[in-house]
């Protein structure tokens, strides 16, 4: 075991596959010379070489496709998109072509591509580094969306991604590059050494796609989140004192439904939190699932806690961001007594 | 460097990518093209693989010359200013020298406005920066040679646009400090400026996005039949993008009253131009393949930036089409705030450009040709340093990061539709809770 920040856990992940397999790529703007402007592939093309770490051209939409046309010729590209504010040039590629290439093809062509792209706010990135299109992608048939918390589950669930043969949209919340984040920033910030998921194996290992983590027990509530929500979420319920279950869904696409049912069919009350606005938002299909599974089940209306219905706002960072304070009011709802 | 051992690929069972297809026939050494970085870290700046043209060399076609026609333009290198520092060749703009000077103002206080901000941001007083070093002359000529009533989709290191258009310092400082008086109401990223009232498109921050969109301004003026024309500007590594070709193709199908400026400043944060498609051949060569006139520019030289901006307004604004301009110069500074370029190009890389600086190539020759004199510069220096110090101290009272007054939150709400709808409503509402909820606020 090591270590490990989220870039260096996710570098980690692509090092060994650019070690276990040739057929494995990398690409993106400035991700080869210069290591990426997050340093996530820091010294990959030194090792690896320039054609196996390539540089590319400020076009994400060729950079999809160019992924899709090299793994339908048995590579294994990992795309970088810079930021996933950049991704919407990509997006016909992605949908019509990378999404549907199995089903349309009956399955005589696939692109086992994995697309990785920081999301996410709390850098004062403003309104075009600051966003989280999770939502989007999971709307999109034949894609696998996956969001990690943290540097353990980072590097297993890329190098799953990876070894996928279908495509994945794999999110990095880039508050959580460096340390754990629980929604307040006039706190200092946390490195991940002071977190027990910033121990990670230094060699293979995978995180599987499609299963959520309970990472705290609880009875009083199930709290449902997915990437840097589920460290404000804990520090939430931990300040207003419940006992909640909270669980990281870590792969939105598939979803591992049997997690959260069993989970809230034993508290009967369900707090759902994301970083992504509120309306057709990723919560509402989590807010479904559990309504169709454990109506009976339930002891309170359910709560989304979410970004505002509004683009990322610059200046408003942290009224924008979903802090303990948003998770308050929906506890207040959500722990009304039956 | 490991070379990946390819022929693992001939045994199946050991390659995951199988998709049910034999590869074969795949060389065991890669032959994927790379396009070479002339200059890294550690190595001497190399500037060898720009193709220039001696000054005043270039011919000066009649702007109704049909595209076809003029395609040397965009291969050769149109200059104005020589070595000696005179101005040469057909394409000597004859500008007064007052007007010369205005260019030399509008120069130095981008700079020196870029300057201070860039400190400001260092001192943490605002939270991101990108300075236009060494690119002044693209922005503030081109300004120079359009009309007001010309619209301009700038990119974000094009402030010289800004500053040339009478843009009140103040207003740009407020909108860098997000305070009471930003013209975005807090809701952009630094330097991402507008003025409808000057008719300066909003930036976006996404990358080439304005190219196409200035097509279709100049579309409309075409259709409204007015004489006004629009100008873009994109960086050579936003080229890349398919927006700048749906904004050539555009361009060419309507030969809209528009002109595309292509700003090559050599670096795309650590990508060299190779990567963008530059090294095969000139930027400025697309404008031909579209069918429209493409010109390569010093852009670093005043004098042939303004002359070349003028040819390609007056041809629009006659019909005779649209221009693509490339501007050959450099990017003197780092990407932005967020970027350490010591990283990846070599150290002293501006000091060896061969187009040198703008503003000291015009100050020269307008000491040697105007009556300018190192004194006035000098309190030219002193006035525009003293106007950055009393505009800062102005911006500064509508509040910073750290002081007040704040803009009002409520303003995150608005504008996201004409009217409110009733869900933003409900949150803005929702949002004053959690702000007057006071076991939570900090």
């Amino acid at each position: 075991m090591a270590q490990m920040n989220m870039t260096q856990a996710l570098n980690s992940a692509m090092d060994v596959m650019l070690g276990r397999d040739p057929a494995v790529v990398l690409m993106g703007e400035d991700i080869g010379y210069f290591g990426g402007v997050f340093r996530v592939t820091d010294g990959l093309q030194r090792k690896y070489g320039a054609h196996r770490v390539l540089d590319t051209p400020i076009a994400e939409g060729g950079i999809v496709a160019a992924a899709i046309g090299m793994a339908v010729n048995g590579l294994r590209p990992v795309a970088e998109i810079q930021f996933a504010d950049y991704i919407y040039p990509g997006f016909d590629q992605i949908t019509s072509e990378l999404a549907r290439l199995r089903y349309r093809s009956a399955g005589d062509f696939y692109a086992p591509v994995t697309i990785r792209t920081p999301c996410g706010g709390g850098i004062r990135g403003g309104q075009t580094h600051s966003q989280s299109p999770e939502a989007i992608f999971t709307h999109v048939c034949g894609l696998k969306v996956v969001m990690p918390s943290n540097p353990y589950d980072a590097k297993g669930l890329l190098i799953a991604a990876i070894e996928d043969d279908d495509p994945v949209i794999f999110f990095e919340p880039k508050r959580l590059y460096n340390g754990p984040f629980d929604g307040d920033p006039a706190k200092p910030a946390a490195p991940w050494s002071t977190h027990p998921k910033g121990e990670v194996p230094e060699g293979h290992y995978r995180v599987p796609l499609g299963k959520a983590e309970i990472v705290r027990p609880g009875r009083d509530l199930t709290i449902v989140s997915y990437g840097t929500m589920v460290h404000v979420a804990a520090a939430a319920a931990s300040a207003h004192g419940l006992d909640a279950e909270i669980i990281d869904l870590r792969s939105l696409v598939p979803l591992d439904t049997d997690t959260i049912c069993a989970s809230v069919r034993n508290t009967g009350r369900c707090v759902i939190a994301h970083e992504a606005t509120r309306f057709s938002g990723f919560g509402a299909e989590i807010l479904s699932v559990i309504q169709e599974e454990c109506f009976w089940d339930l002891q309170a209306p359910i709560q989304r806690v979410t970004g505002w219905d509004t683009p990322y706002p610059h200046a408003f960072e942290w009224e924008y961001f979903p802090s303990q304070a948003r998770f308050a009011a929906a506890f207040r709802v959500v722990m009304e007594p039956a | 460097m490991n070379v990946p051992d390819y022929s693992v690929w001939f045994n199946e069972k050991q390659h995951s990518g199988d998709h049910g297809r034999k590869l074969t026939g795949m060389p065991r050494t890669p032959r994927l093209h790379l396009p070479p970085t002339p200059a890294r870290p550690g190595e001497s700046p190399d500037f060898s693989y720009l193709q220039l043209s001696p000054a005043g060399a270039v011919p000066r076609p009649d702007v109704n010359a049909r595209a076809r026609d003029i395609g040397y333009l965009s291969l050769e290198l149109v200059r104005v200013l020589d070595d000696a520092h005179d101005a040469v060749g057909p394409w000597h703009p004859h500008l007064e020298p007052a007007e010369l000077q205005v260019g030399l103002r509008h120069m130095l206080l981008t700079r020196i406005y870029d300057d201070r901000m860039q400190r400001n941001q260092r001192s943490g007083k605002i939270t991101f920066y990108m300075r236009s070093l060494g690119e002044e002359a693209v922005a503030v000529a081109q300004c120079m040679a359009l009309r007001p009533r010309d619209m301009l989709f700038p990119s974000y290191r094009t402030q010289g646009l800004h500053i040339a258009r009478g843009l009140p310092l103040v207003d740009m400082m407020c909108q860098l400090l997000s305070n009471t008086r930003d013209m975005c109401k807090g809701r952009q990223l630094p330097v991402m400026y507008h003025s409808a009232a000057q008719r300066l498109f909003s930036i976006s921050g996404n990358l080439a996005t304005q190219f196409p969109q200035a097509v279709g301004w100049a579309m409309a003026a075409a259709i409204k039949g007015e004489d006004d024309l629009a100008a873009a500007w994109i960086g050579e590594g936003s080229s890349a993008e398919a927006d700048f070709h749906h904004a050539l193709l555009f361009a060419a199908v309507y030969q809209a009253p528009v002109i595309l400026n292509l700003v090559n400043n050599q670096w795309a944060i650590s990508t060299f131009q190779g990567y963008a498609g530059g090294e095969q051949r000139s930027f400025a060569a697309r404008g031909p393949g579209y069918g429209i006139a493409g010109i390569r520019v010093d852009g670093n030289d005043f004098l042939a930036v303004h002359a070349v901006t003028q040819w390609a307004a007056e041809r629009a604004r006659i019909g005779a089409g649209p221009t693509l301009i490339e501007l050959v110069t450099y990017r003197a500074a780092a990407h932005s705030t967020s970027d350490d370029p010591s990283r990846y190009r070599a150290k002293d890389d501006y000091a060896h450009w061969p187009l040198g600086d703008p503003i000291e190539r015009l100050k020269a020759h307008l000491i040697k040709h105007a009556g300018w004199t190192e004194e006035r510069h000098q309190a030219l220096v002193e006035e525009l340093d003293a106007q950055v110090t009393a505009s800062w101290k102005e911006a500064v009272t509508h509040g910073t990061l750290a002081d007040g007054p704040r803009l009002d939150p409520d303003l995150m709400f608005e504008d996201v539709f004409k009217v409110m709808p009733p869900n933003l409503e409900r949150q803005r509402a929702a949002m004053h809770a959690e702000r007057s909820d006071v076991r939570w606020r900090k």
